[in-house]
């Protein structure tokens, strides 16, 4: 079986697939990407299947060799990145040779990033997927994080060409769109405008699980406390700090403080593509706008993804 | 959006999932009316229904909004709440095996001592009192259970360890616990199981669900080290007993 060997490795290098659903009453978490449209892009790059499992990082990839010829694509953001010393882009395909060293370089205006593999990441799947989930040591490579030296079994290749994306993954600009609640009458009206109209940065507290905000504080006239309930990806719970968190892919399945609001789907991964001091804003939109702007995005990005084109000249 | 005034609060979280909020406190009845609304929903589940996570009080409910829409959701829950959920459950019976003291049950003594009793009365206080599973959640197969006798209630510890062992037989608060994988936690451990709550190498890596009645039962080193081996073989050792 041919591997993919880990030089350097840049943070929170982990496997990824597309998640463990189906077990979240038995406290186990998604996980999966952080930023699920950039990472099935990167597999359909490389001929895989959407549900082929790939590395996710943050900030920067490392340093990668292979002992058999592989395709391999980088897709979250603008990065410089090479094969030895030659160049090469991200958002496409590429051919990397036994003998030669992939370097992957800092995101820019990105903090995640995924590396596809043609034929896939091979870890053993836990109950039925391959995402690693750090804080219960589930999936990928022993439950962690990956560390120079660790080499990973990859799956058959394929023959699929090299490929490019034809135009930009869409992307959203504007306030990041909540629906209120479920706990929002915890916080007084006067702190509930607070958290919709002043701005908040992108604190440096953040990972897989979470980001925390800095910005107005959101005390909560009904306590910081309450009976654990379910969380979902995109929950903003506010504890006794007054600092609301964001909830990620990690996340834990149920959690014990009050949620102010649930950041729209179709904006939750532009908020976790943003860097640390990055600036945002929050708009109240209804459930069923929220319902209707995620379905028009999952048909956006079906057309974009069935537009990849052959590299000229591959 | 209300079903009703002394119905449930069906609540938005965000765009893929609601809460059914039965109450906003912990008790056996709202617990029991969370757990029929899951049954009720896998029995009769729509088109696009997604999962369900029992908890204390409410009932998380995902789904694609591609192919059901939260507000068609709401219409098949509040019909089925309307409709009657079913009344008398039938709950799984499980002994669960516990070495209390040791290294793992490290607060035994401590917390026996500052409730005033012996540390074989308080074992014997914990061994006594039948526990309902209320939730799991926080880790894989991490029960939170309800039942446990007023005198042993105890606040968290200020600052919670970085590391108990799956397996941990834990208070905090007004709640009991069994630890399902090893991890930081700022509850009292009186004692261990050497059953294992969650194992990704068994066919069914689950050992409880949330409606399932958990009773301890204290049993002596030599027993630990029988059933651990027993566990270790993976043979699992749970004690069922299924009412009808």
């Amino acid at each position: 079986m041919s591997r993919l060997t880990i030089e350097q490795a840049g943070p929170m290098l982990t496997v990824q697939d597309l998640g463990r659903p189906g077990l979240l009453d038995r406290g186990v978490s998604g996980a999966g990407p952080m930023d699920p449209a950039a990472f099935r892009l990167a597999n359909l790059l490389v001929g895989n299947g959407e549900q082929a499992a790939a590395l996710e990082f943050a900030l920067f990839g490392g340093r990668f060799t292979s002992d058999r010829p592989i395709r391999f694509a980088v897709t979250g953001g603008a990065l410089d990145m090479r094969i030895d010393a030659r160049a090469c882009r991200p958002w496409e395909s590429h051919f990397l040779q036994p003998g030669e060293v992939l370097t992957i370089g800092a995101l820019q205006g990105a903090v995640w990033g995924t590396l596809a593999v043609s034929g896939g990441i091979e870890t053993p799947p836990v109950l039925s997927s391959r995402s690693t989930h750090l804080r219960s040591g589930l999936g990928g490579l022993e439950g962690r994080q990956l560390a120079a030296g660790d080499s990973l079994p990859l799956g058959e290749p394929n023959a699929a060409p090299l490929m490019r994306l034809s135009a930009a993954l869409p992307r959203d600009r504007g306030p990041i769109r909540v629906v209120l609640g479920p706990q929002q009458d915890y916080f007084a009206p006067s702190v509930l405008a607070r958290f919709l109209s002043q701005p908040f940065t992108i604190g440096p507290s953040r990972d897989r699980m979470a980001q925390v905000l800095n910005g107005p504080v959101l005390p909560a006239a009904g306590g910081h406390d309450i009976v654990s309930d379910g969380t979902v990806a995109g929950s903003i719970q506010v504890p006794a700090s007054g600092k609301p968190i964001v909830l990620m892919a990690e996340r834990q399945t149920t959690g014990g403080y009050p949620k102010i609001a649930t950041v729209a789907s179709v904006d939750l991964s532009r908020l976790a593509q943003m860097p640390t001091g990055s600036r945002i804003t929050f708009r109240a939109i209804d459930r069923d706008a929220a319902e209707d702007l995620l379905i028009e995005h999952r048909h956006r990005l079906a057309v974009r993804l069935s537009g990849l084109e052959p590299t000229a000249g591959a | 959006m209300q079903a009703s005034p002394i119905g449930p609060r069906i609540l938005p979280c965000g765009d893929s999932a609601l809460s059914v909020e039965f109450s906003r406190e912990i008790d056996a009845t709202t617990n029991r009316r969370v757990v029929a609304l899951a049954e009720a929903l896998a029995a009769h589940a729509p088109d696009g229904l997604l999962e369900t996570v029992p908890t204390y009080r409410s009932l998380l409910v995902t789904y694609d909004p591609g192919r059901l829409r939260g507000r068609a959701l709401t219409a098949v829950i509040e019909r089925l709440i309307v409709s009657g959920l079913p009344e008398r459950e039938r709950p799984r019976r499980i002994t669960v095996p516990v070495l209390y003291g040791g290294p793992v049950g490290l607060d035994l003594d401590d917390l026996a001592a500052a409730k005033g009793m012996t540390p074989e009365a308080l074992i014997a206080l914990h061994a006594s009192a039948a526990y309902r599973v209320y939730m799991i959640g926080f880790q894989p197969g991490f029960a939170y259970l309800g039942g446990l006798p007023d005198a042993l209630h105890m606040p968290r510890l200020a600052v919670p360890r970085q590391r108990v062992e799956a397996g941990a037989i834990g208070i905090g608060g007004q709640q009991a616990s069994i630890n399902s994988v090893p991890g930081p936690s700022g509850w009292r451990y009186i004692g261990r199981t050497p059953l294992r709550l969650f194992d990704p190498a068994r066919p069914d890596p689950f050992l409880l669900k949330a409606g399932d009645q958990v009773r301890f039962r204290a049993i002596d080193a030599e027993e630990a080290a029988t059933l651990d081996q027993a566990v270790a073989r993976g043979e699992i050792m749970a004690e069922w007993d299924v009412i009808s």
